[in-house]
């Protein structure tokens, strides 16, 4: 008897529309020890996270609020993976491009509101975008990782952040509390039935509409689609693509950026320390788990957020700690990349006997 | 004579795939036995069978007589079969002896070097091999190489050897010294399976062939049964191979002029040193030389993806070794590179998309900024029906395709856009007969209407009948231009070995 692996000839659609639903099923089973292990039911514990999220207005509302800014950068994240780039930065882009907005709404003295808010979303875009274009740059010009790039540039935007709302952005009445003043009306973006809910999401879904239109329906979304699956013929068919990879990270910066204007347009509405509880790293497991399509992030992002409202009730209900939901969103990602290796191979029994 | 090897109704299936259906042929002692089949009629998975990588699902393996069960290449190198691939699988940096020793069982740790250092030299000055010991392999031609490749197999004392396409990469007088080997080993009682698809060699040195066909050993004929003809026509059988005609072109515009082109690789060495070369408008222009010598180099210079260090290319007028310079005209030039699946395509997907990857930008195939996918969709019926393209289900990604099939792919979007030069790279490698003539035939209609063709390829007789003039490289340069119609092979092979011609065509 012997166990043979083998590379599967053709994935079925089953298959691969399959494994990452049992993944989180069995994410959910393995949770649930960690549950046990700190005295809560599971069960209880995840009628708990449904009934939060999604059994009120309010809970919805939260929901919606935690998905939008998830939506901005997955699809930041997964416009990158489309070309076989990693986009591991978003949250760094997030802050930079909350950093621009809070710039333009603070400083730039627009008084009329549709002007405040394009010009806001615009310098979100583009912080964002730039801030990534570092990466795209140096991938493409001397083939740096862009990985540790992206990276390594989350602590900077971050600090950078903290610099700016510990020094010269201060508010000078925010009793020395690390944030900025406070927005004007003009730089808010409108709130819906007396919740925390603001157009931000509306806009999510509009940003994943163009995208999915972008990268199905344009000759540039074939172009970048073309280089993801090879590179080499790529160039053969004399596409540029160093141009590509910087522009491809610097859209994908510039989506997460814009989740960096919504928050602070629409949230929070002001820069403070620890705007994003690390939406962009969570983006990642958004991408992977969408498959990278713009669709699916929509999905799987409203997964996640229901998920964040009903962890943060466990924390009030049982006094569990933040780090259970973060310990969850691991769980989801490591059986998620276990499970491609069955998508990829079969593993069969093979009966035989030995030789001569 | 005795058989050695009895391969008896031998059965393999891979999921929706028959390799091998009811195979059956024997080795005797001292035979050269010729496998001849076109790609995919079952070669490569019988002898991955033999060299046990493989478990046939049904039928028998006798080695001298007695059955066997391979689970591991290991078990069959201990039955006495060794296998030469068409890849070598040796280290470079070490020398000529460190690589045999690292082939042998039971070195002990405390071996004495000069014990076996005798015994190999032995074996060497035997078969009146030309192999120096202490050498590095990466020093070595790639015929030495392979002599390495052999005495490996030699020092194990096997009995049965396979050949896999061992001349692919030899000159014609490096053949001819393998082929003496071949001919003392056999009179040692050695026995010989010998896998190749060059019609002349079969001849030359079979004492029986197998003909392998859709999995199934079709027949097996006896030196003197045979002739190239019949054997020609039990492998196609009834496949029609495409007939093409092609008028002699002799035009004096020059289209490309390649003039003192050098180009290093990674390592710093040369790839091409101070080549040179002319391509006239509608000729067909042969490169020979042993696989190696800057045929990948000059392909890539020419299509953009390696940038000269010395020399000049003009096209006509006109400058464009630079590459800017280039990249307007490089849309120009058709090309059809040596590896398929890493270069010519995006293999995840549709054939749709690869057909028009490089022509998604005209006005043809898009509106403003979306795609057209109904003309794209048309371009690709249109071109699957032209080329005989053999596909799945609309949408299957290339990737799926036979490699004949991924071939015609490549050739039709290469050739759609009715190009003035096309750069073809080993066009016919791998590919069956029906498939080669097919490619042949779309290279000399392109010629008639005025396609200059750089030709590479590695197989002479292909060269010798599509070429209106062969320019012969070795290591690098270009030794010189013959007439298809007037050399001899044994001349391409001396210059293919660096000798340059007393009189240039």
């Amino acid at each position: 008897m012997k166990l043979v692996i083998e590379r599967r000839e053709i994935t079925s659609a089953l298959i691969r529309f399959s494994t990452p639903i049992a993944s989180i099923g069995i994410a959910l089973f393995v949770a649930g020890f960690l549950l046990l292990a700190s005295g809560v039911s599971p069960l209880a514990a995840y009628k708990e996270i449904i009934i939060e999220a999604l059994g009120s207005i309010y809970g919805l509302s939260e929901t919606l609020v935690k998905t939008t800014p998830l939506i901005f950068t997955g699809l930041g994240v997964s416009l990158a993976f489309r070309m076989q780039i990693w986009n591991i930065g978003a949250e760094g882009q997030l802050y930079v491009g909350a950093m621009g907005a809070t710039w333009v709404a603070l400083f730039s003295g627009i008084q009329n509101h549709w002007v405040m808010m394009t010009a806001m979303f615009f310098a979100a875009f583009f912080c964002g975008g730039l801030w990534a274009g570092v990466a795209g740059f140096l991938r493409a010009r001397w083939r740096v990782n862009e990985v540790i790039v992206t990276l390594l540039m989350n602590y900077i935007a971050i600090l950078w952040v903290d610099y700016l709302i510990y020094g010269p952005w201060k508010d000078p009445k925010g009793f020395n509390f690390p944030l900025t003043a406070q927005f004007s009306d003009t730089a808010r973006l409108a709130e819906y039935f007396d919740t925390r809910m603001h157009s931000g999401f509306f806009l999510a879904l509009f940003c994943a509409l163009v995208l999915y239109l972008f990268i199905e329906r344009t000759v540039w979304g074939y172009e970048i689609k073309v280089i993801g699956s090879n590179q080499k013929a790529a160039q053969y068919a004399g596409m540029n693509t160093g141009m590509a990879i910087f522009f491809v990270l610097f859209l994908s910066g510039a989506i997460a950026g814009v989740a960096g204007f919504s928050e602070v347009a629409g949230l929070q509405h002001r820069l403070q320390h620890g705007l994003s509880p690390g939406y962009g790293y969570t983006a990642i497991i958004i991408a992977w788990l969408a498959k990278r399509s713009a669709i699916g992030v929509v999905i799987v992002s409203f997964l996640m957020g229901v998920l964040l409202v009903g962890g943060d009730s466990l924390q009030l209900l049982w006094q569990l700690p933040v780090a259970f939901v973060y310990a969850f969103q691991g769980l989801i990602l490591f059986f998620l990349l276990a499970s491609d290796f069955f998508i990829i191979y079969r593993v069969k029994l093979i009966r035989g006997s030995i030789n001569v | 004579m005795t058989d050695i090897l009895q391969i008896e109704n031998i059965r393999k299936t891979f999921p929706g795939v028959i390799a091998l259906d009811d195979v059956s042929f024997s080795v005797a002692r001292g035979e050269i036995h010729t496998l001849l089949g076109e790609n995919g009629a079952g070669k490569s998975t019988l002898m991955n069978v033999l060299t046990g990588l493989y478990h046939p699902d049904r039928g028998q393996i006798r080695m001298a007589g007695e059955k066997i069960h391979f689970t591991s290449p290991r078990d069959s190198l201990a039955c006495g079969i060794g296998m030469v691939h068409q890849h070598f699988m040796l280290v470079p940096a070490h020398s000529v002896f460190e690589n045999i020793l690292l082939a042998l069982d039971n070195v002990p740790n405390f071996y004495s070097r000069k014990t076996y250092k005798e015994k190999i030299q032995k074996l060497i000055d035997e078969f009146n091999l030309d192999l120096d010991l202490n050498t590095p392999v990466w020093k070595l031609s790639i015929g030495a190489q392979q002599w390495i490749e052999l005495i490996k197999l030699l020092m194990r004392d096997c009995q049965l050897l396979i050949l896999d396409e061992p001349t692919a990469v030899l000159t014609p007088q490096e053949t001819e010294r393998l082929f003496n080997v071949l001919r003392k080993l056999k009179k040692q009682e050695k026995s010989i399976i010998f896998i190749s698809h060059k019609m002349r060699e079969v001849m030359e040195i079979s004492d029986r062939v197998t003909i392998l066909k859709k999995g199934r050993s079709l027949a097996t004929l006896a030196r003197g049964d045979f002739d190239e003809s019949k054997l020609a026509s039990l492998m196609i059988g009834k496949d029609k191979v495409p007939q093409w005609q092609k008028a002699l072109q002799m035009s004096d515009e020059i289209v490309l002029d390649i003039q003192g082109l050098s180009v290093r690789n990674e390592r710093g060495l040369s790839d091409l040193d101070d080549f040179n070369l002319e391509l006239k408008k509608g000729e067909i222009l042969g490169i020979a030389g042993v696989a190696g010598n800057g045929q990948k180099a000059l392909a890539e210079v020419l299509t953009g993806l390696k940038n000269a260090s010395h020399g000049r290319i003009m096209a006509g007028q006109k400058d464009i070794t630079k590459s800017n310079a280039r990249y307007s005209y490089i849309a120009g030039i058709a090309h059809i590179p040596e590896d398929r699946k890493a270069i010519g395509i995006a293999p995840d997907m549709s054939i749709d998309e690869n057909l028009i990857m490089k022509s998604f930008k005209s006005g043809s195939f898009r509106s403003w900024i979306f795609q057209n996918k109904k003309a794209i969709r048309r371009n690709a019926e249109e071109k699957i029906e032209q080329f005989a393209i053999k596909t799945g289900p609309d949408g299957t990604p290339v990737r799926y395709l036979s490699g004949g099939n991924i071939q015609k792919v490549i050739i039709a979007r290469e050739l759609s856009e009715q190009p003035a030069v096309l750069v073809a790279l080993y066009p016919t490698r791998g590919l069956d007969i029906g498939s080669a003539g097919y490619v042949h035939k779309v290279i000399a209609d392109g010629a008639d209407r005025g396609m200059s063709t750089i030709l590479i390829a590695e197989d002479l007789d292909e060269l010798l009948k599509l070429s209106d003039r062969i320019a012969v490289m070795f290591r690098g340069k270009l030794i010189g231009y013959v007439n298809p119609r007037k050399t001899t092979r044994e001349e391409i092979g001396l210059m293919m070995s660096g000798e340059t011609p007393g009189d240039a065509a």
